[in-house]
């Protein structure tokens, strides 16, 4: 078995809110391994995005308690100063943000941003880091790079910027690449080039990637490895193939048929998962699901644990334990 | 033949901004003489990317936007010039649903107020229009106590049940929908389109559906007009569109399309280049920078859309 690049055990995190602690993350216990993409797929609130950040140590909120283990290279990253961890965040570890348009800074060009993001990680002169910027420019794709290099952000249309970005996140050839729903704020022609473009990366340096999306379509293009999550847990985890050929938890289910699908024919109704997602503020006792699950019963009222195999694979639901109910 | 409520002909909208130097103005052709009709009960679809014209054209047809030119007939009369005054009893059966359901409800009115503020504005009673709110409320799977909530006691799917209730308020016929399942999560996405579908069958409306997600748009409409830069490239039944597409931009725009099953993939084919701005639209087809299959003919020519088979397509080059 390959060494597991990343490994996060019992991760929680909870905010103090005026109206009481959010749980936003529950126990939330993965690996990847290098050269794996993993998607984290989940609607909103499920706390997909906010267990990432907390991996990266972007939460700064003095009301945020940040709980578990989250070992990179076999050191826990939670017990990191601050310090300690800029040295790791865009070199080892790199993110690209969904909204292109908000992740670079206006004023500086395009070149700046790269150089910045190298000089702080490498002794290079600004001759050899310019010429490196231009280099990656091309390598993602955007035409005449010597020319653009030098312009600013807004003479950059969405999808390009998008590349700019993925650029500087793989400049110092980070080993894992975060990328949280990196293709929603773009257009669907575009969105085929970036994750054509993340593809080829891949392969090239055997990065890994986790991509957090609630687009089950490019979950679906890209990841080999998927992880569910409801209300801030995991509800299930698979492999790419066995998830959407045989999902096991109902939400996975329900969220898969819920999906207006292009290759499949037409039907007059969608299926639907009843009811409004679970407020993190006003959970449910036992499996935050279950007030909209259609096969649920009197032992749901219990928090269901995670029944996984040796791979990690796996799903937190009752009806696994007690075999086929439905 | 089922009985035509809209017919809209070679409309163009062009806008001007304040962009160029010296006070010259430049010139974005929004919309370039679009075309199309529609028969009552249906649904037409309208896809396409960032600056197509799509929600220009929304706002067009239901008048919150006037067309530079070409006409708009409605039920046998040209509404394309027509004053606010003059529009204000066809408000009545144009409804226009917006994408985002947190910015169209007022923060600080009841539910029941939204809802009952087009009818008070069209002289309903009081009482009359108290009935009618609860009975909507109820039409769109709504609490009855939901009546004295205030829009940030809901969720994003709830918010747009409300949004399409007060459009429901005055028995419309017509009805624009602006990606108004795009900001909500799959799960209630699935429950919000149902719910146009329901009552749809139920009060015979007409749907325009303008939206970018193409497994949404197809669910969803009877007909797709596909556009490119202000221009529809494509127009024909769902079945005709999604199985057997004739222009290449609705090609790639299909094989671009992320797909949950995987066993297809190999024919997966990814256009070159960002989309043009409108600002300075190629010659000739406006496509042809992106285009697999240019050929130089297609950045002098400008293709006409034509009727080929069963469907109308915009290309030099499909015959």
């Amino acid at each position: 078995m390959a060494e597991k690049l990343l490994e996060v055990k019992n991760l929680c995190v909870s905010f103090k809110t005026r109206k009481g602690v959010v749980r936003a993350v529950n126990n939330l216990s993965f690996s990847i391994n290098h050269g794996e993409v993993l998607g984290i797929v989940g609607e909103s609130g499920s706390g997909k995005s906010v267990s990432m950040s907390a991996v990266m140590g972007l939460i700064k909120d003095e009301n945020a308690e940040i709980t578990g283990e989250v070992f990179f290279n076999g050191e826990d990253l939670l017990k990191k100063s601050d310090e300690e961890l800029r040295a790791i965040r865009g070199k080892d570890i790199a993110m690209v943000f969904q909204d292109p348009m908000t992740a670079l800074t206006p004023v500086y060009t395009i070149g700046w941003h790269i150089r910045e993001q190298l000089q702080l990680h490498s002794d290079i002169s600004d001759k050899d880091a310019k010429a490196r910027a231009i280099e990656l420019l091309e390598e993602v794709g955007i035409p005449d790079p010597e020319k653009r290099v030098d312009q600013y952000p807004h003479e950059f249309s969405g999808g390009m910027r998008q590349r700019a970005i993925i650029a500087m996140a793989l400049s110092l050839n980070p080993k894992l690449l975060i990328a949280d729903e990196p293709t929603t704020a773009l257009d669907v022609t575009i969105q085929a080039q970036i994750l054509d473009l993340l593809e080829r990366l891949r392969k090239t340096y055997n990065s890994s990637i986790i991509i957090i999306t609630h687009d089950m379509g490019v979950v679906s293009e890209l990841s080999s490895e998927v992880l569910v999550m409801y209300a801030g847990r995991m509800v299930e985890r698979s492999t790419k193939s066995s998830l959407f050929a045989n999902p096991q938890h109902p939400y996975t289910k329900g969220l898969m048929n819920s999906v207006p699908r292009v290759d499949r024919a037409r039907t007059s109704r969608l299926e639907t998962i009843s009811g409004q997602p679970a407020s993190l503020l006003n959970l449910p006792s036992g499996c935050a699901f279950r007030n909209r699950c259609p096969s649920a019963h009197a032992a749901c009222t219990e928090q269901p644990t995670f029944i996984s195999d040796s791979n990690g694979y796996g799903a937190a639901c009752f009806l696994l334990t007690e075999g086929v109910r439905s | 033949m089922s009985q035509e409520i809209l017919r809209v002909n070679n409309v163009s909208r062009i806008y001007e901004t304040s962009g160029g130097s010296f006070g010259r103005k430049n010139k974005v052709s929004a919309l370039d003489g679009v075309s199309f009709n529609l028969v009552h009960g249906e649904t037409l679809g309208i896809v396409g990317e960032s600056g197509c014209g799509k929600s220009t054209l929304g706002r067009i047809i239901s008048r919150l936007d006037t067309p530079t030119s070409g006409e708009i007939i409605y039920k046998g009369n040209d509404i394309a010039k027509k004053s606010l005054s003059a529009m204000r009893p066809l408000r009545k059966e144009i409804q226009f649903i917006f994408q985002d359901p947190y910015a169209s409800l007022n923060p600080r009115r009841q539910i029941g107020a939204i809802i009952e503020e087009p009818m008070r504005i069209h002289g309903m009673g009081k009482d009359e229009r108290r009935a009618r709110a609860h009975e909507l409320l109820e039409k769109v799977g709504l609490d009855k106590n939901s009546y004295e909530k205030y829009p940030h006691e809901f969720s994003g799917g709830q918010r747009q049940r409300v949004v399409i209730a007060r459009a429901l308020t005055l028995k419309p016929e017509l009805i624009i929908a602006d990606e108004p399942v795009s900001a909500l999560d799959v799960s209630i996405q699935a429950q919000v389109l149902n719910l146009f579908k329901e009552l749809q069958d139920e009060m015979k409306l007409t749907y325009i559906f303008v939206a970018h997600d193409l497994g949404v748009v197809r669910h969803i409409s009877d007909r797709i007009a596909v556009m490119y830069l202000g221009k529809i490239v494509e127009l024909g039944s769902v079945e005709e569109i999604y199985n057997n597409p004739q222009h290449p931009y609705t090609k790639a725009l299909l094989s671009a399309n992320p797909r949950i099953d995987q066993s297809a993939k190999s024919t997966r084919q990814i256009l070159t280049g960002d989309i043009p701005s409108p600002l300075n639209r190629p010659s000739g087809c406006s496509f042809h920078t992106r285009c697999p299959i240019a050929v130089p003919e297609c950045s002098t020519r400008e293709p006409e859309l034509r009727r080929i088979g069963a469907v109308d397509v915009a290309c030099n080059l499909v015959v």
